[in-house]
């Protein structure tokens, strides 16, 4: 019988498994796929939100300035990459100068530190690459970026070095109330719990209704993007947004922390929770919009495609709440998410301290290392780094100058990658501009090595194949 | 620090060509840097025949080349460093290298000749729609997995692109095997060479769909299919003529880019049309005494001319230390591709400093018939070849004599008269 | 009856129309110079290729081979599959003749890389 158990190994998910286990509690985190980050937290817009956007008094805007407030300490401490590079709205019609200006008191009025209004000669001056045709733009300081799949990870192997259970590959079928808890039923097996926390993203209405504890429902909300190489990272210094339309931020055009372009989303409600499929539509769209905020943006270097579903709720809010007695919901967490989710994890631990004593653990280690990066390294430390372990020596993907080293940490370290996106995420390996063409064969091989299988083994991403009895 | 007169970053067919022309020319200190853990770069996984009539007068597969040259290397003795991957170059000849043995290491040379080859174009780049399972490979990572890990990524294959290493992909799939679908083709004439359409697709029945591309990617986790339609002629797709191709793999052969991070990196500027380093008629790029030459310095079709390209920028590199590294003291004239020719390398001759005739090589913009190759500097016409046919997927190479150069004070034009 | 062919000696690549009696060649149309001609009557009396492909060796690495002889197109496929069959030790040095004569073709079997 665990304390808790949690629904979804997204960054939901984790981040409450790592407050959790700041407490002398017996914790499970369940994911149905083979690897934590694999959901929306993967395909996102990275961005670490100021905070204007929500409306006043909305759990969105609460959480999301709190976390905000949070995310410098926990990068440092949880060593993931995150950069405050601040934001820009942009106005390109003089009269819709108010639309700006309410959108800087509602940041304003949730909290938002160091707001301004810029003419458009000021926001060029400040951002030299933005089109003639903006006419204002709202400066959000505090508005940072960050990367998404670190900042899971860093919260998954926390949790994990403080004895989260991690239990991948394990769907859940069924949830049915015992006297004292919850017994959950996977294809693995069941499991019971005293608690239940729901973080399963796009999947988190279906999650309540089997234990009775919904009511809401959950739309898909399709973003599409494109990602530019790192010769066009530096087009843009800020994150440019454009002033809100009724289908949500429009497209932002924004630098992402570890140096490439990012344009999009797209905002598109579907009813399928798995289309992560790309669209010539959505793509051309991407174009056009970009072209607003930012002339001549380079799409000859985009380098990849991707498609990420925001978990979008009925409710125009995030639904945080006790479902049913014991089962805590952490549904409808789309934008601002990312940035909320260590500010969502406080606010559930605070809903189970209700329900429960909990005792700080005497022992919880509040730091975690990362894989290291070997190219961000002083010229000292990775010659430091190569005389203890040969395989620093030995670069495996050319276009990020990833290490060998590096992949094996990812592969051998707890929760380690069994995929090759997973070795992308942890070490980003694949992600530059050959787009895995000249590693993955390498990768391929590291990983079959550890997964003791042969070439055709490998996956490269998704959930692990059920072994059929021979 | 050690100190090379010359370094040479690649171990491929350019490096290995470029390392033995300098020797022959004087170099003694020579190093040749390789990431890989021999000599002989792409030619490695290359294992089909058509490689080295030119330089060697009979054919040849790609490791059988390779080996060609890493004997003479050998036995002349130029050292190489495998399993070193070049890190960065510096304005100044300062090249900074990592390997398991020696770790991070800056290396100080008199020249440097870039080598590195070039890459796939990647799925992302192409802008396909659709999902990102997996069974989407570039077709070199395909042959890398056949051609050295013995491993065949799949049954059912369609080919998005008609470049060489697409063609030859689709007859070695399937004569290991798998049935290949179709191989569509964005433009309405092929990228591959003739004989490799013959040889590779009409041989074993696959056909070659012109003017059509894949337009979605069907499968969350596995491919399960793509989705091929035709295009007009603004290569847009012609709603109505989709048609589903399950598959469990699709190799991508749409096109290669010189591979100039390192190069970029050092100053050295690049020409837009080649994504290579623009150089002279000594194929020095706008960096004093870095040289380019093979696949990062402009796509070739044939190996054999990467080695003669990459000859003359050995020579090159010895003829700038032997003259103690001092810069072309004499003003350069352009040569400006126009009319129907795509680039030309090099982009600028120093005619009043020339040691020997120059190759200009260039693609063209189009399928040409009944045309001339016409060189001009203002109405002087220093060159006129006529040709049957000219396509690009061939690259084109003519010599203009050293005496017909030297008084050349002008620009030179290269262009493509249609008959 | 007509045979149609691609000539594979230049870019122009010409579309052949080869009037054939059996494996006899009555006549060429639709080259553009003698060398079509030679070689549609090559294609259609004896048309050869060489067959290059890797055999997994004992050990596990595979080595790449070439038919050091063009062998009878028509025998593509089995003369694969024999090769992928022949048995191979490391190490293997380029040059080294793997079989002796491929499934009667008097063809030659390579190694193509010296694989250690």
């Amino acid at each position: 019988m665990y304390d808790v158990i949690i629904i979804g190994g997204g960054v939901t998910g984790c981040a409450a498994a790592a407050e959790l286990a700041k407490y002398q509690l017996n914790v499970c985190l369940v994911e149905k796929e083979s690897d934590v980050c694999e959901g929306t937290s993967k395909a996102n817009s990275a961005i670490v939100h100021a905070g204007f956007d929500a409306e006043p008094d909305t759990l969105k805007a609460k959480l999301n300035v709190r976390g905000n407030a949070m995310i410098a300490e926990l990068s440092k401490k949880l060593d993931f990459a995150f950069k405050n590079n601040g934001a820009m709205v942009l106005c390109f019609e003089e009269e819709k100068l108010a639309d700006l200006e309410k959108l800087c008191e509602k940041g304003e009025k949730n909290g938002v530190a160091g707001l301004e209004i810029l003419s458009g000669d000021e926001a060029r001056a400040r951002e030299p690459r933005l089109s003639k045709e903006v006419k204002y733009a709202l400066y959000a300081p505090t508005s940072g970026i960050v990367c998404p799949f670190e900042m899971t990870l860093a919260f998954a192997e926390n949790a994990y070095a403080n004895g989260v259970e991690f239990r991948l590959s394990t769907e859940v079928t069924a949830i049915d109330k015992i006297s004292d808890g919850w017994k959950i039923t996977t294809d693995k097996g069941e499991i019971s719990g005293r608690y239940i926390f729901n973080c399963a993203g796009v999947y988190a209405d279906r999650i309540a209704e089997m234990a009775n504890a919904g009511g809401f429902r959950i739309i898909p909300r399709k973003g599409e993007y494109m990602l530019m190489d790192k010769d066009a990272g530096g087009t843009v210094s800020h994150t440019i947004f454009q002033l809100p339309t009724k289908m949500g931020k429009g497209v932002l055009v924004t630098p992402t922390v570890h140096g490439n372009l990012l344009v999009g989303p797209t905002a598109e409600d579907i009813d399928d929770k798995e289309n992560t499929a790309t669209t010539a539509g959505g793509l051309a769209e991407i174009r056009a919009k970009s072209a607003l905020s930012v002339e001549g943006l380079p799409f000859g270097k985009v380098i990849t495609g991707f498609t990420g579903l925001r978990a979008v709720g009925d409710t125009n809010d995030f639904i945080i709440n006790e479902g049913a007695e014991g089962f805590f919901n952490a549904a409808g967490i789309e934008s601002p998410g990312l940035t909320s989710a260590p500010a969502i994890a406080e606010m559930l631990r605070e809903m189970l301290s209700k329900k429960t004593d909990l005792s700080p653990k005497t022992d919880h280690i509040d730091t975690r290392e990362g894989v290291v990066h070997f190219a961000e390294l002083s010229r000292e430390e990775q010659n430091a780094l190569i005389a203890k372990d040969p395989t620093y020596g030995n670069i495996v993907c050319r276009c990020e100058t990833i290490t060998e080293g590096e992949i094996r940490d990812a592969i051998n370290r707890p929760l380690g990658a069994v995929t090759l996106d997973g070795v992308k995420r942890r070490t980003r390996a694949g992600m530059g501009r050959c787009q895995a063409g000249f590693c993955s064969p390498k990768t391929i091989l590291l990983l079959a090595e550890k997964l003791g299988c042969g070439i055709g083994g490998v996956r490269k991403t998704g959930r692990e194949e059920v072994q059929k009895d021979a | 620090m050690r100190e090379f007169d010359l370094v040479i970053v690649g171990g491929g067919p350019a490096g290995m060509a470029a390392a033995v022309s300098a020797r022959e020319n004087g170099l003694e200190n020579i190093v040749i840097l390789e990431r890989d853990s021999e000599l002989g770069g792409i030619l490695n996984q290359c294992i089909h025949n058509g490689f080295g009539l030119h330089t060697f007068k009979e054919e040849l597969t790609g490791p059988e080349y390779a080996e060609r040259y890493a004997e003479k290397v050998n036995s002349m003795g130029i050292p190489y460093e495998t399993d070193t991957m070049v890190l960065n170059i510096s304005k100044d000849r300062v090249v900074t290298l990592l390997s398991k043995g020696r770790g991070v290491e800056d290396i100080r040379a008199k020249s440097v000749i870039l080598a590195m080859g070039c890459r796939e174009r990647p799925r992302g780049a192409l802008n396909i729609p659709g999902y990102r399972p997996q069974g989407v490979y570039t077709a070199g990572t395909a042959q890398k997995l056949v051609n050295c890990e013995g491993y065949l990524p799949g049954k059912e294959v369609v080919i998005l692109g008609s470049g060489d290493i697409g063609l030859i992909m689709a007859r070695r799939m399937t004569l290991e095997g798998a049935h290949v679908a179709a191989v569509a083709e964005l433009m309405p004439y092929s990228s591959g060479l003739k004989r490799n359409i013959v040889q590779c697709l009409d041989d074993y029945g696959i056909p070659l769909l012109l003017s059509h591309t894949v337009v979605d990617i069907k499968g969350k986790e596995k491919l399960e299919g793509v989705v091929i339609a035709q295009v007009d002629s603004k290569n847009a797709p012609i709603a109505g003529t989709e048609k589903f191709y399950p598959c469990d793999t699709l190799l991508l052969s749409c096109g290669l880019i010189p591979e100039n991070e390192l190069s970029k990196n050092c100053g050295v500027e690049i020409d837009p049309r080649t994504n290579g380093p623009l150089v002279d008629e000594g194929l020095e790029t706008s960096i004093d005494g870095v040289f380019a030459c093979g696949n990062v310095l402009h796509v070739h079709d044939l190996v054999d001319f990467v080695s003669e390209e990459s000859a003359r920028a050995g020579a090159s590199a010895a003829e700038f230390v032997k003259r103690g590294c001092t810069a072309d003291s004499t003003e350069p004239v352009k040569v400006i591709p126009q009319n129907g020719v795509r680039y030309t390398v090099p982009s600028q001759i120093h005619t009043a400093e020339l040691t020997g005739d120059v190759h200009i090589r260039f693609r063209v913009t189009g399928v040409f018939k009944d045309c001339a190759i016409v060189v001009k500097a203002g109405e002087n016409e220093l060159l006129r070849r006529k040709s049957r046919i000219l396509v690009p997927s061939e690259m084109q190479d003519i010599i203009i004599r050293q005496d017909k150069l030297a008084e050349v004070g002008e620009d030179i034009c290269v262009e493509i008269e249609e008959v | 009856m007509t045979r149609e062919l691609t000539c594979i000696n230049c870019p122009m690549g010409c579309e052949l129309n080869v009037e054939v009696d059996g494996d006899k060649v009555i006549s060429v149309s639709g080259n553009t110079c003698k060398r079509g001609e030679i070689y549609a009557h090559s294609e259609i009396s004896a048309p050869t290729r060489t067959v290059t492909t890797t055999i997994i060796s004992a050990e596990g690495r595979p080595v790449p081979v070439k038919t050091a002889q063009p062998i009878p197109k028509g025998m593509l496929f089995e003369c694969t599959a024999a090769i992928k069959s022949a048995e191979v030790h490391l190490p293997v040095k380029v040059g080294q003749i793997i079989i002796e004569d491929l499934l009667g073709t008097g063809a030659q079997v390579t190694a193509t890389k010296t694989v250690k």
